[in-house]
């Protein structure tokens, strides 16, 4: 069979429509470098070098600015948010900057992307990193004309000398600038915000010429010459390993070079045990996979499931916690005096990831050196793991950070980097493993799932008096809590409330476990925030009055480590409680308004969620009003409402229609029929964000504002139907009221 | 006898090898180097790999090469490489990708369905759209690039980006 590089560069450009397009097909050449195979193959001009600036900025001598992209794109838009703040300083117009990817490299301090860090941990050094170039493009410009530099200033993409107007481009003057010392980064000025003309912009993805154009972009789309493909077939059951398989059998079917066993590690979010196939296309290798026979050894987890992990905590949560990460006051007595008390037991599944683009990593092995194409959160991570798994010294390992269809949290992990290197190293030309959705549904890394039992009490003026909670979680190992499986002491209304404890005990289970977008946030905040609701509902108090009020006189007046400032949480509720106008006419039966909010990776967002729900159940969400405080400036406006209302459909769906089942210590659905996620007629018909812009240094915005989504609608759906959601997805309760 | 494919205006004939049962997606995909077709499930359930077949939207995923030659197919790429497509244009002005792995096979749907119905309700829209998943939740801007596109399409002002 024919692999796709056996075309010449003529008959590609005429498949995509390109031929004789030569000056369309330039300006579509955004990225070079051998990451983007069929782009360098068409890229007959490349750009011509010019000189570097520091590590993110290089200027050609035709002016063109390039920038560097040094944190992985999963849609949260850092490909363009995080140049256009190096831009602003260096004083260029967006027009003439053209954002570049680079691979793993030292030279960046930090190019993971997760726990919505990027624009907190970027923000400031970005800024210098523009303004140093600008710095000393300025300087260049003061020696060439023998003037001082402060007569001079820089302006789109030029210097001018104040006094006599003279100016240079930067392409004039780079080769001379990149001569001069590097001012410290502390030293140089920076614009006052009020000068900005880039950052606050709505700015389009800068990917998205190519992406409405089928551009190659993402990790699965690499394509290098002689590339084989393969699959990597796990034991179901998560830990199983091979004993045997019939590889004989599966070498002879068609379109197949090789097949042979990885012996693997025990590292549940490692290189598991597993049969690779490799074949000359990715169709052969699934085709392939049909007919391979494996006997497994499934290990000590197959009998796990879903409902017998939940009878464990449920007798777990009938035990004091094994760990207490909070006991404040005396919550036994302060129950025991209330004049009302409330109990309640909240349950959520574990979660998969379900990216759309399935896992998927390019991988060559020659002269000892190892070069991928990996679509990873964590790129560093991965180089550590091939290293630490394979043997191969970190500098032999080069890391091509793609485009990535979906990140969540889920390519954090580097199992199928790991993988990846353990096929290639074994086949004589590069290989791009393939992970069917199957596979990528049942070897995931899933949110844990989580038995909560709350104790609260209220007093006969409806005083919130005691918040006692106990919570059974699970993990790989005994006592320690999967990645966000964990509960610190600092759930609302913690600091707010003098007698207020929280339990904690740790399940063993067999499920690996990774970090789910908002990271405990997402489920602790349902839990807690419903909870919540309920205690209003039994102080026969407003759920948005009884949070503000408590919110109105924390234990502290300051925020204590580990809690929230109370001025900006409340700032956010009565924002979106006014906008969302709670206090207007009362909804018919069958309608209902919920509110929530919730404090994650430095963010704060209230919720306001309208429903209705038909006698027969069925829910609709018609409307959803948030509001957040990142802080300021919003660097691209523009992707940051996406990604507010990207967290809510989010968010919706997580709680509404997914979850995933394990029976037989595997997850049982293999693909979007079982495992289904939200689609457009389900999706809320009104989102509106609003961002308040407090005077507080610039947070992220990938999680946020997901947390607070699931308990706004099912408190809306409390007021709608007086029926409470206690376990998700809500999808699984009956709502029909009558 | 060796198939042949008719892709977005060139004929292209297929290695004589080629299985016939191959999906049109890894056809695509994996032969022609046309990789802004994607895969997202295989069954049919996501739209990912949505083409246009004779101008009918398609699952590439579940479409055997051999039941599509003969047929005239477009891709992403050949919609309009220069990205000047009414809905191409809407999708760039309203930023609407996140991660954008599966808005080829959004735009192709958004395309077929205006090419019927070229002013669409919501309704409309909803149910045209239904069997294309998308992950990252941009469900909201599609609904609005496909009103925009509808406008563009009608000779609507463009709007300054
Ligand atoms: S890949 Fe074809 S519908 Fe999902
Ligand atoms: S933009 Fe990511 S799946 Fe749609």
């Amino acid at each position: 069979m024919k692999t796709s590089s056996s075309l010449g560069r003529r008959r590609f450009l005429k498949l995509s429509g390109l031929a004789g397009a030569g000056l369309v097909l330039g300006s579509y050449l955004r990225f070079t470098g051998d990451a983007f195979a069929i782009e360098v193959r068409g890229a007959a001009e490349a750009a011509p070098a010019g000189a570097r600036l520091g590590a993110f900025v290089r200027i050609a001598p035709d002016g063109r600015v390039f920038i560097a992209a040094h944190v992985p794109e999963i849609g949260q838009g850092v490909r363009t948010s995080l140049p256009m703040i190096v831009a602003e300083e260096l004083e260029v117009d967006w027009r003439s900057v053209t954002v570049e990817p680079v691979p793993l490299d030292r030279a960046f301090s930090r190019q993971s992307a997760g726990g919505s860090n990027t624009t907190p941990a970027n923000f400031l050094p970005l800024r210098r990193a523009g303004a140093t170039a600008r710095v000393m493009l300025v300087e260049a410009a003061a020696r060439t004309w023998g003037v001082p530099a402060a007569e001079c200033r820089a302006e789109s993409g030029a210097v001018v000398h104040t006094p006599t107007d003279r100016r240079l481009g930067y392409g004039e003057l780079v080769a001379l600038a990149a001569t001069l010392p590097t001012p410290p980064a502390e030293s140089v000025p920076l614009k006052d915000p009020r000068d900005y003309k880039i950052i606050g912009r709505r700015i389009g993805g800068v990917d998205n010429p190519s992406i409405v154009t089928g551009r190659p972009l993402f990790g699965i789309d690499q394509t290098l010459p002689g590339l084989l493909h393969a699959v990597y077939v796990k034991c179901p059951v998560f830990g199983g390993k091979v004993v045997s398989a019939d590889l004989d059998a599966v070498k002879k079917l068609p379109g197949v070079v090789d097949a042979f066993v990885i012996e693997g590690t025990r590292n549940l979010n490692g290189l598991m045990p597993g049969v690779a196939i490799v074949a000359k296309s990715t169709w052969a290798a699934f085709q392939a996979r049909r007919s391979l026979t494996v006997t497994w050894d499934e290990g000590p987890r197959a009998n796990d499931s879903w409902d017998g992990l939940v009878r464990e905590a449920r007798e777990a949560l009938g035990r004091p916690g094994q760990q207490t990460p909070r006991n404040e006051g005396d919550v036994t007595v302060a129950i025991a005096g209330a004049a009302k008390t409330v109990e309640a037991e909240y349950v959520y599944p574990f979660l998969g990831h379900t990216n759309l683009e399935p896992q998927n990593c390019t991988a060559h092995f020659r002269d000892g050196a190892l070069e991928l194409w990996a679509p990873t959160q964590n790129p560093g991570g991965g180089q550590r793991m091939i290293a630490e798994t394979l043997g191969l010294a970190p500098e032999k390992i080069r890391v091509n950070i793609t485009r990535i269809g979906g990140g969540f949290g889920r390519r954090l992990e580097s199992d199928f980097m790991v993988e990846a290197a353990a096929i290639a190293m074994k086949v004589a030309a590069p290989v791009k493993l393939a992970w069917t959705r199957e596979d990528d549904m049942r070897h995931d890394h899933y949110r844990p799932g989580g038995v909560h039992r709350l104790r609260g009490a209220v007093g006969q003026d409806g005083a919130l008096l005691a918040w006692d909670a106990r919570f059974a979680t699970f993990g790989n190992v005994s006592g320690r809590p999967g990645s966000g499986a964990g509960i610190s002491g600092n759930e609302f209304p913690a600091h707010f409330l003098r007698d207020y404890r929280q339990e904690m005990s740790v399940l063993e289970c067999g499920i690996p476990m990774g970090y789910w977008r908002a990271p405990g946030s997402s489920t602790l905040a349902w839990v807690t925030q419903c909870f919540f609701d309920e205690l209003a509902q039994a102080a026969g108090a407003d759920p948005y009055r009884y949070r503000l009020k408590l919110l109105e006189n924390p234990l502290q007046p300051k925020p204590p480590r580990g809690g929230f400032d109370p001025g900006r949480m409340r700032g956010v509720l009565v924002d979106a409680a006014e906008r969302a106008g709670w206090d207007g006419p009362a909804l018919p039966r069958g309608r209902g308004r919920g509110i929530a909010f919730y404090f994650s990776h430095r963010g704060y967002f209230a919720i306001v969620a309208e429903v209705t729900v038909s006698p027969a159940g069925a829910l609709t969400v018609d409307r959803v009003v948030a509001s957040g405080d990142v802080g300021s400036p919003i660097v691209n406006p523009s992707g940051a409402d996406n990604q507010v209302v990207g967290s809510v459909v989010d968010g919706l769906s997580a709680a509404w229609v997914q979850s995933d089942d394990v029976k037989d210590g595997r997850v049982v659905a293999g693909n979007f029929d079982a495992h289904p996620i939200l689609r457009m007629p389900a999706a809320p018909k009104v989102v509106e964000v609003r961002l308040i812009q407090t005077d507080n240094p610039p947070t992220g915005l990938g999680e946020p504002a997901l947390p607070p989504l699931a308990p706004a609608v099912c408190n809306a759906i409390f007021a709608a139907t007086g029926k409470r959601v206690r376990s998700l997805p809500i999808a699984s309760v009956d709502l029909s009221w009558s | 006898m060796p198939l042949a494919l008719n892709v977005n205006g060139a004929v292209c004939p297929l290695p004589e090898d080629l299985d016939p049962s191959t999906p049109l997606l890894w056809v695509l995909r994996d032969t022609l180097g046309l990789v802004g077709t994607k895969y997202g499930c295989g069954q049919g359930l996501c739209g990912a790999c949505t083409v246009h077949l004779n101008g009918q939207p398609m699952r590439s995923c579940v479409l055997p090469v051999a039941a599509a030659a003969g047929s005239r197919i477009t891709t992403i790429e050949g919609l309009d490489p220069a990205g000047a497509h009414p809905v191409q244009k809407a999708w760039c002005e309203l930023d609407v990708p996140q991660c954008g792995y599966c808005q080829a096979g959004q735009i192709m749907s958004a395309a077929a369905l205006l090419a019927k119905n070229a002013a669409p309700d919501d309704a409309a829209i909803d149910a045209a759209m239904a069997g294309n998943l998308c992950r990252c939740g941009t469900y909201l801007r599609i609904r609005e690039g496909i009103k925009r596109a509808s406008a563009l399409a009608a000779g609507g002002k463009e709007a300054v980006s």
